[in-house]
């Protein structure tokens, strides 16, 4: 007979009981990536005594083919084409972790289809007993099931031709308080704050329809302020209408509203899952409606390294599914955020091409095929003082939301809003005419300030407030000089 | 009202050395400038009147600067901006926008309001300049 990996005779393979996962062929460390295979990075901890090439083996049958016994159906099926394989197995230094490398032939998988992905690969797997915790770092999704997916239903170059903004990030904030204002106290947030120069305004992800607050009255009165700031400046301007509700058929409903009394964007919550995000992504790119993403609920299962999925793989199926905007983190806010990790989730959303960078927790290169690129948002505990950070941190093609640091300003709403775009347009001239912006950044705000009063406020308000705690996700691998 | 579209519309107004060092920092990105210039400022007004093709040949700052001056002495009443394109893959779109003239008196919009029923209203966005023709909105 046929020898198989590990040279296992093929009818010990297929004899009755329990076998080894490695022994069944989950495990080959001579098998080479095809070009079409879906690879993963997982983050193992075997249990004690466990050996991790088997966990490993173990990892890659459970998120495949395999069940906890041989079954002789296998036999009908050209079954070690379906296997996953557990190609590279590799100790993490210092911790009893290991990082598994899996290929998964990419007919195991549905076209278009986010939510099979996900069912295959942490379908049953994370709760597997041999192992005590699962993390999956990242995945290489091929460009041959890459192209099964749209992506962004604009994506970043039709959102800046749409609104018409060039060469600077977006602004933004949520209207707080998050819950409690009725629905024409909630407008008056709205066209404050847009009046003043933001570009966007938010609804937050909890506000939905609520007793004090039902989504139809919170439309027409967002549209009121919206309209009134952008006759008032002349320039186009959004609110994100949360749409996200209990069922599809509800969501529509208040997506198709939206669109009707004229809103350039609508947002929905991570919480309403895959597949409703992705009939959402078609609904926009259908109807013209950009497509906000809010990442609630995402640190459950982000934030911890040893256990759950990474925020980039996150961010890599939303970009294949489609949303137009995505919370990517500040780095610098009040939220989770190491500033490696979160570079590389950005380049995830942004870039064409994403080259293997571990020191960002990029685990594989990652071509994107043309596929239009995802508007990271900044959001959480950030403020006008921090401009050159945010700036040099997150780059340009992103939206910074400053929701307290717009709100809280003690000469209203609208100061809050100018103070923010004034300190952007003056970081972004100081940069462009070439001065060390970063570290010349307090100074370039000073000097801005001068000419305006609403900044002065908010760099004096504000000037000591930074968020420094040590981050729980971050790479593994430190980024080292070479000479 | 001043009209808040383009990069830098919510600083005092440029002077030449700041338009300068903008255009230079296109250049030096390889992004060719190109001027243009309005008497409709509507925000969904994508296609203002084009000062000539983009200067894709133009690489020194003092060419663009000369042309600048050109566009002012002929169209000084109304919007110009000028604008800083990237050819490359994967943007191929505008890098950076902003004006550099604007009309002495800016009268802004009105909002128009049409009610409808289920307490909708439509809403469309009226510069008060568009009452007049072309060529003769901003001027005395």
């Amino acid at each position: 007979m046929a020898t198989i990996q590990n040279g296992t005779k093929e009818r010990d393979r297929f004899a009755a009981g329990v076998a080894p996962y490695a022994e069944m062929g989950y495990y080959d460390a001579d098998y080479e990536p095809k070009d079409t295979d879906i690879l993963c990075a997982f983050r193992i901890t075997p249990q004690p005594g466990v050996d991790p090439i088997e966990a490993a083996a173990a990892v890659a049958g459970e998120s495949s083919t395999a069940t906890w016994t041989v079954v002789w159906t296998d036999r009908l099926t050209a079954h070690e084409h379906y296997q996953a394989k557990a190609y590279r197995v590799d100790p993490v230094p210092g911790t009893d972790q290991y990082i598994a490398y899996i290929a998964y032939d990419i007919d195991l998988f549905e076209e278009g289809s986010i939510a099979n992905l996900t069912s295959s690969i942490i379908g049953n797997v994370f709760g597997f007993k041999a192992l005590k915790a699962l993390r999956l770092e990242d995945m290489r999704i091929p460009t041959h099931y890459v192209k099964t997916f749209q992506g962004p239903p604009h994506g970043i170059v039709m959102e800046r031709e749409y609104l018409n903004k060039y060469g600077r990030p977006l602004l933004g904030a949520t209207v707080k308080p998050k819950l409690g204002l009725s629905a024409r106290n909630y407008g008056r947030v709205v066209y404050e704050a847009l009046k003043g120069g933001l570009d966007f305004t938010k609804d937050d992800e909890n506000i939905n329809s609520q007793p004090f607050m039902r989504w139809r009255d919170r439309f027409l009165y967002c549209m009121e302020a919206v309209n009134k700031a952008q006759a008032a400046s002349g320039e186009i301007k959004g609110h994100y209408l949360n749409v996200t509700a209990g069922d599809m058929e509800a969501m529509y409903e208040r997506a198709e509203f939206a669109k009707e009394i004229g809103s350039v964007v609508v947002m929905m919550d991570l919480t309403i899952g895959y597949t409703a995000m992705t009939s959402m992504s078609k609904w926009a790119r259908k109807n013209g409606v950009l497509l906000h993403l809010h990442r609630a609920g995402h640190s459950t299962y982000t934030r911890q390294k040893s256990h759950g999925v990474s925020f980039r793989v996150i961010a890599k199926w939303c970009r294949m599914l489609g949303v137009d905007h995505i919370h990517a983190g500040t780095v610098v806010g009040k939220l989770e955020g190491d500033p490696f990790t979160t570079k590389g989730y950005y380049d995830t959303l942004r870039l064409d091409h994403v080259p293997k960078n571990l020191a960002n927790g990029i685990y594989f290169d990652q071509d994107w095929a043309s596929m239009p690129g995802v508007m990271p948002v900044a959001s959480g505990g950030i403020h006008a003082g921090q401009m050159h950070q945010l700036l040099d941190l997150l780059g340009e093609d992103t939206v910074l939301q400053f929701g307290g640091g717009t709100i809280g300003h003690p000469d209203g709403i609208a100061a809050g809003a100018t103070a923010n775009r004034v300190a952007l347009e003056a970081m972004i001239l100081a940069r462009n005419e070439g001065r060390d912006y970063v570290n010349e950044g307090p100074d370039i705000l000073k000097e801005a300030a001068r000419g305006c009063k609403p900044l002065d406020r908010a760099l004096d308000l504000w000037k000591d407030i930074t968020f420094n705690y040590e981050s729980t996700d971050t790479p593994d691998a430190v980024a080292t000089p070479s000479y | 009202m001043i009209l808040t579209q383009g990069t830098f519309s919510f600083l005092p107004p440029l002077t030449d050395t700041q338009v300068r060092a903008q255009v230079q920092y296109a250049l030096d990105n390889k992004w060719p400038i190109s001027i243009e210039y309005t008497d409709d400022p509507h925000p969904r007004n994508n296609y203002w009147e084009m000062w000539g093709l983009p200067m894709f040949d133009i690489h020194d700052a003092a060419g663009i600067m000369d042309e600048l001056k050109r566009a002012r002495d002929a169209h000084g009443d109304k919007y110009i901006k000028i604008n800083a394109y990237d050819a490359n893959y994967g943007r191929q779109t505008t890098a950076l926008s902003f004006i550099v003239n604007r009309p002495a008196h800016e009268p802004g919009f009105r909002l128009d309001r049409q009610e409808g029923a289920d307490r909708q209203v439509h809403y469309s966005t009226h510069a008060y300049a568009l009452d007049r023709p072309e060529g003769s909105r901003y001027s005395e």
